[in-house]
């Protein structure tokens, strides 16, 4: 019973930390594709700048893992204690997004990037006590 | 022009794109503010509204009607679209940390102005975040990925123009 509640406890808050890394470097790879989105607005006004974004199949399936995400969020918060799951899933988040953003996106993470990620993580646990 | 001279030009402007913009840090500094004080609103939005449970989730539709959750949305919509912009000229991991300075901001909010008592781990957690923002604020902001033959040969029209 009690591994029962710890195995859906943990498989909720990775769900949504999943969807969340996978929404997220989606819309980060669609932007990266796009371009400066300032220049996009100089050239052809803000409603060609939104068709722009929206146009994009990264961004579409990106928007629908964040929209995936807040409902698994909803989900998780009536089976999870909200001091559980609002540091462990911001601090999976951050860590998960870095990884991808190696792997995926091909950003240079150095070891600047890295002490960030592990600051801000522990920063987040720490604001929850 | 040179191999050499387009591959000097093209290092030099990449270490422009590098550097912020005024109006660049003006849209981070959106990202956090939006980001913290909706979510601030919504939250005392839905404390006004009540709980909702997951079986009448129609609740949620009376919640539209109130001023605080209404603020929050629009916020909220101003965060997605400031974010996109920054993630359009800067890397995830620059952007990131970065903006998780709002979660500072919704703390000094709760300790100055809804006068809270903030822990000596909260603290802690504060002067951690900002060191955090310290580490990547000093670094570049975006990772240039090797410049391909075309861009080389759409630099070279603009530099013969």
């Amino acid at each position: 019973m009690h591994a029962d509640h710890l195995l859906r406890t943990w498989s909720c808050i990775l769900g949504v930390a999943t969807l969340a890394i996978v929404g997220e470097v989606l819309i980060a790879a669609a932007m990266r594709r796009l371009g400066d989105l300032d220049l996009i607005r100089e050239r052809s006004g803000l409603t060609g700048t939104i068709r722009a974004v929206l146009s994009s199949p990264l961004f579409l399936a990106g928007a629908l893992c964040m929209a995936l995400n807040f409902f698994a969020m909803l989900f998780t918060l009536s089976v999870v204690d909200l001091s559980l799951a609002a540091p462990a899933i911001g601090s999976l988040t951050y860590v998960g997004n870095a990884a991808a953003a190696k792997v995926f996106l091909r950003e240079n993470v150095d070891s600047r990037r890295w002490l960030a990620v592990l600051f801000v993580c522990v920063g987040v646990v720490l604001l929850t006590k | 022009m040179t191999h050499a001279d387009r591959f000097c030009l093209t290092k030099a402007f990449q270490n422009m794109s590098h550097r912020l913009r005024p109006s660049q840090y003006a849209i981070l500094v959106a990202i956090m503010l939006t980001a913290s004080v909706g979510d601030t609103l919504l939250s005392h939005g839905m404390s006004q509204v009540g709980p909702v449970d997951l079986h009448h989730l129609w609740l949620l539709f009376h919640a539209l009607a109130n001023p605080f959750i209404i603020a929050g949305i629009v916020l909220l919509i101003g965060f997605f679209a400031s974010y996109m912009t920054a993630l359009s000229w800067a890397d995830l991991t620059f952007v990131m940390p970065s903006t998780a300075f709002g979660y500072v901001v919704v703390a000094l909010l709760s300790r100055f102005w809804l006068h809270e008592h903030l822990s000596i781990y909260r603290w802690t957690g504060i002067l951690l975040i900002v060191c955090a923002v310290g580490f990547v604020a000093g670094g570049p902001s975006r990772t240039e990925h090797e410049t391909t033959q075309h861009e080389l040969d759409i630099m070279d029209s603009g530099a013969g123009r």
